[in-house]
């Protein structure tokens, strides 16, 4: 790991960097990464796109199309750089908030509306994309993630799966009992920790005494922090976290020291709880500025690639938006056809009092 | 055409259903651009700024600042007629947005926005895998493959122009330095992907199926719901071994052979006794110059005319004489009652090689037959286990076991003592070797005995006299028997 002073980050820390705030290129021996510049500008291009998403899903809830929105600003490189680690094989369980993740899974993004838009219950086949459902309680998909490691174990199979959660999570039970289990049963497991300082208002620092990369050494399973808003050094930790899993020396944690820069979900207003400067702070160390610094001063980008990027950006946030205004609604009827493929006894008599309770309505309202 | 639109004001907080208009930021008759902040309003939970939903004029604010009103209630109007953004919720993209809609809409997921209209209206499987396993197979390896194999940025179903503006940036040659990775696991991951989310079998199963090289997707699942059962893998793979598959083994590739019948006996014996037996193994080198003058001189006997006699005979002789005199040698440690059996008759196991593996036939109370009778015996032994007749009741109830190694040739070994047994002897080859014989060195027939014991039952002094009996026996059987005597 390296010592990073320019950072002088309010928790003085280590951590894995491979990509200063500024641009500049840093080794570590131990996570090397070799990458030529048409990575790297693939890799602003994931950022910049993601990022153009989530503003234009922001500003559809505020206009009323979507029920409630999770942004990740702030987080993208820690998405991007550990989703672009993955392997086709490797299985990944997200929260609510893994929209860079779920885009290198090769979902489309208009696909996550319609959760939020509440026209279903999440658009996409996990089993096609290797990407669960969005996970709304805190903390439970890494119970779903490790059991689903030991069964990749009795499968046989040499596929590693990767899970998300908060700094909040970690407090939870379900990902404390998930850490026992995988460590217990040598799973097959990442567990990546995106640290983005608040759990809804509560502070990172109410959350734990010490770092929260160091509790996985008490669960007996190595633990490192990586500067969460440098995609390089994403990459790099997650690749050899994945490699650790996939070996079969069992789960790895990595905590991706980040920072929320939006607020928790548009249900949210963080100017209640933070302070103005915090953000400012962390705007100095925005995860895709670097990459654009990076690019720019090494000459291996030009104004007209972050010009078509941008342009990209916007087409994209324009199919989005019309994706999403055109989703059928669906009828209230048809959620009973959603529990069970093959039907349940049960849900077809509560169909029926449903329909019954329906009808009655048109005949009063004379509707 | 008149492209007045209303805006209503929206619950922007789960549940909300008023907010105060605090200030405007836009006033009539200014031109908007979608997203542009139109006003700030202040809810129970958040003061929170509104993005204009269009791109036109503003026409008229309906709400004055500082005034409370309910969710849904109208708040500005925009004419959007000239606004080339306001196209886009025109059916002329809708259609667009239903074609790549329906590029991700497959059967096997909710209907979506194409489905839902453009299809058959049918609600059919709304979550699940569908109907069908096969036709899941081809349909995620056309769609899955340039996810998967890109790794890299795919832009999920991306407009046309995007993909193509930007050659530098294209996923799908983005990433040499990754692809090896992406690729190799390729087959694996695409077989894993697929039997992990299409075929239903329990993950015991699916080991089974990989390790068996049984492809789950071809095989047919006999259990409640198709669910692939432990026998519907194992029925699949002795179907595709009746197939030839030894034939087509590619050079260089790796064949999966079913451990059953003998191989599965041999192992699980095998196991069962190394890992329970304390095993010690002694060896002993020894010059039967003499056993071979003598086995010279039975083969001119007429008793022995049709009988083929070899060194293995005067070996068991030796063998069985010497368990006379060494019973415990030719007992069993019975741990379920803490007791060592010991054996007075002697069932004489001759490991033989056959076709189907390993098998080790015994003579039945060897130690009463007579020597002629005993070298029939022997070969009847042989000849059976090799056309493969041995009847299981020849198997079992063995209480000493002679492995002949020496026929292939080998000097010596450390064998495995057959479970229900104490000792084990391995018969080395018989050579010619240069030895010392009475003060000189002269050529002599030379061989190397080996035998391994349950050491909970055998002493080490007690094997090494046995094993130094029966070499004893085999230097000069003449004397050892007119010792017994």
């Amino acid at each position: 790991m390296v010592a990073v002073s320019s950072m002088d980050v309010a928790t003085s820390s280590e951590f894995v960097q491979l990509l200063t705030p500024e641009g500049q290129r840093l080794e570590n021996p131990e996570y090397p990464l070799e990458i030529t510049p048409e990575e790297v500008r693939a890799l602003y291009r994931d950022l910049a796109l993601v990022r153009r998403f989530d503003v234009e899903a922001t500003a559809l809830q505020r206009q009323g199309e979507l029920g409630i929105w999770a942004q990740l600003l702030g987080q993208e490189a820690a998405q991007i750089g550990s989703g672009r680690a993955l392997a086709p094989g490797d299985m990944v369980f997200p929260t609510y908030r893994e929209h860079g993740v779920a885009w290198c899974r090769g979902i489309p993004p208009e696909k996550l509306l319609e959760l939020f838009r509440g026209v279903n219950f999440g658009g996409w086949d996990p089993g096609r994309h290797n990407f669960s459902l969005y996970t709304i309680v805190i903390g439970a998909q890494t119970l779903h993630a490790t059991g689903y490691a030991m069964g990749m174990q009795r499968d046989g199979a040499e596929d590693a799966v990767i899970v998300y959660f908060g700094d909040g999570a970690s407090s939870e039970g379900d990902v404390n009992e998930a850490f026992i289990f995988a460590a217990s049963y040598n799973a097959p497991v990442v567990f990546f920790l995106q640290n983005n300082q608040w759990a809804i208002s509560v502070p990172e620092e109410r959350q734990s005494r010490i770092p929260l990369f160091q509790r996985a050494h008490g669960f007996g399973f190595p633990g490192v922090r990586v500067d969460g808003n440098d995609v390089l050094a994403c990459l790099a930790v997650t690749r050899k976290a994945l490699q650790h899993a996939r070996e079969g020396q069992g789960p790895f944690l990595i905590e991706a020291f980040t920072y929320r820069m939006g607020a928790h979900t548009t249900s949210d207003d963080p100017t209640r709880y933070r302070l103005a400067s915090e953000l400012e702070t962390w705007k100095l160390r925005d995860p895709i500025e670097r990459v654009k610094a990076y690019l720019s001063r090494g000459g291996f980008a030009d104004s007209s690639f972050f010009d078509s990027v941008e342009s990209e950006g916007d087409e994209l946030a324009a199919r989005v938006r019309a994706a999403c205004l055109s989703m059928p609604e669906p009828k209230p009827i048809d959620i009973f056809d959603q529990p069970y493929a093959g039907g349940s006894p049960l849900v077809d008599e509560e169909r029926a009092t449903f329909e019954h309770y329906q009808a009655g309505f048109a005949e009063e309202g004379g509707r | 055409m008149a492209a007045d639109k209303q805006f209503k004001l929206p619950d922007v907080g789960e549940g909300l259903t008023e907010a105060e208009i605090v200030r405007w930021h836009v006033q009539p008759g200014e031109q908007v651009k979608q997203n542009q902040t139109i006003c700030e309003i202040e809810t129970a939970k958040a003061l929170v700024e509104l993005p204009s939903p269009f791109a036109g004029v503003v026409g008229e604010l309906l709400v004055a600042e500082g005034t409370t009103v309910d969710v849904g209630t109208p708040i500005i109007t925009f004419d959007v007629s000239g606004g080339a953004a306001a196209v886009a919720a025109e059916p002329a993209t809708t259609d667009d947005v239903g074609e790549l809609a329906h590029t991700d809409a497959e059967p096997t997921q909710p209907p979506d926005a194409a489905d839902g209209e453009s299809s058959t209206g049918r609600t059919a499987v709304l979550v699940g895998y569908g109907p069908r396993n096969d036709t899941a197979v081809r349909r995620r390896r056309a769609a899955g493959s340039p996810a998967a194999s890109a790794g890299p940025p795919v832009p999920p179903v991306p407009t046309e122009p995007a993909e193509q503006a930007l050659p530098p940036t294209h996923p799908t040659h983005q990433w040499p330095s990754v692809s090896p990775t992406v690729a190799a696991p390729g087959d694996r991951n695409g077989g894993a992907e697929s039997s992990r989310s299409g075929v239903l079998a329990k993950p015991p199963v699916r080991k089974l199926a990989r390790d068996l090289g049984v492809d789950l997707h071809v095989v047919h699942g006999s259990g409640p719901d198709g669910t692939v059962t432990r026998s519907d893998v194992e029925a699949a793979a002795g179907g595709a071994s009746t197939s030839g598959a030894s034939v087509t083994t590619p050079r260089g590739g790796e064949e999966r052979i079913p451990v059953r019948g003998v191989r599965k006996a041999t192992a699980q014996a095998m196991v069962t006794s190394a890992f329970t037996i304390p095993h010690v193994t002694e060896f002993t080198t020894v010059d039967i110059t003499a056993s071979v003058h003598a086995i010279e001189r039975l083969r001119e006997l007429p008793e022995f005319a049709s009988v083929k006699v070899s060194p293995l005979l005067l070996v068991a002789k030796a063998i069985l004489l010497n368990l006379e005199r060494y019973p415990m040698v030719n007992s069993v440690w019975d741990d379920a009652n803490d007791e060592i059996v010991v054996r007075h008759y002697v069932n004489l196991g001759i490991a033989a090689a056959t076709q189907r593996g390993l098998v080790v036939p015994n003579i039945k109370n060897a130690e009463t037959l007579s020597l002629v009778d005993l070298a029939r015996a022997l070969n009847g032994l042989a000849a059976t286990a090799r056309e493969g007749r041995t009847a299981v009741a020849d198997m079992q109830h063995g209480t000493f076991t002679i492995t002949n190694v020496g026929v292939f040739g080998i000097d010596t070994g450390t064998p495995i003592i057959n479970p229900g047994e104490a000792a084990i002897l391995a018969f080395g080859a018989v050579r010619e070797q240069p030895w010392v014989h009475r003060g000189e060195i002269c050529a002599r027939w030379v061989t190397t005995l080996a035998m391994s014991f349950d050491h909970r039952i055998i002493d080490g002094e007690l094997g090494s006299l046995f094993l130094r009996d029966v070499a004893r026996f085999l230097e000069d059987p003449a004397s050892s028997l007119l010792a017994r005597l």
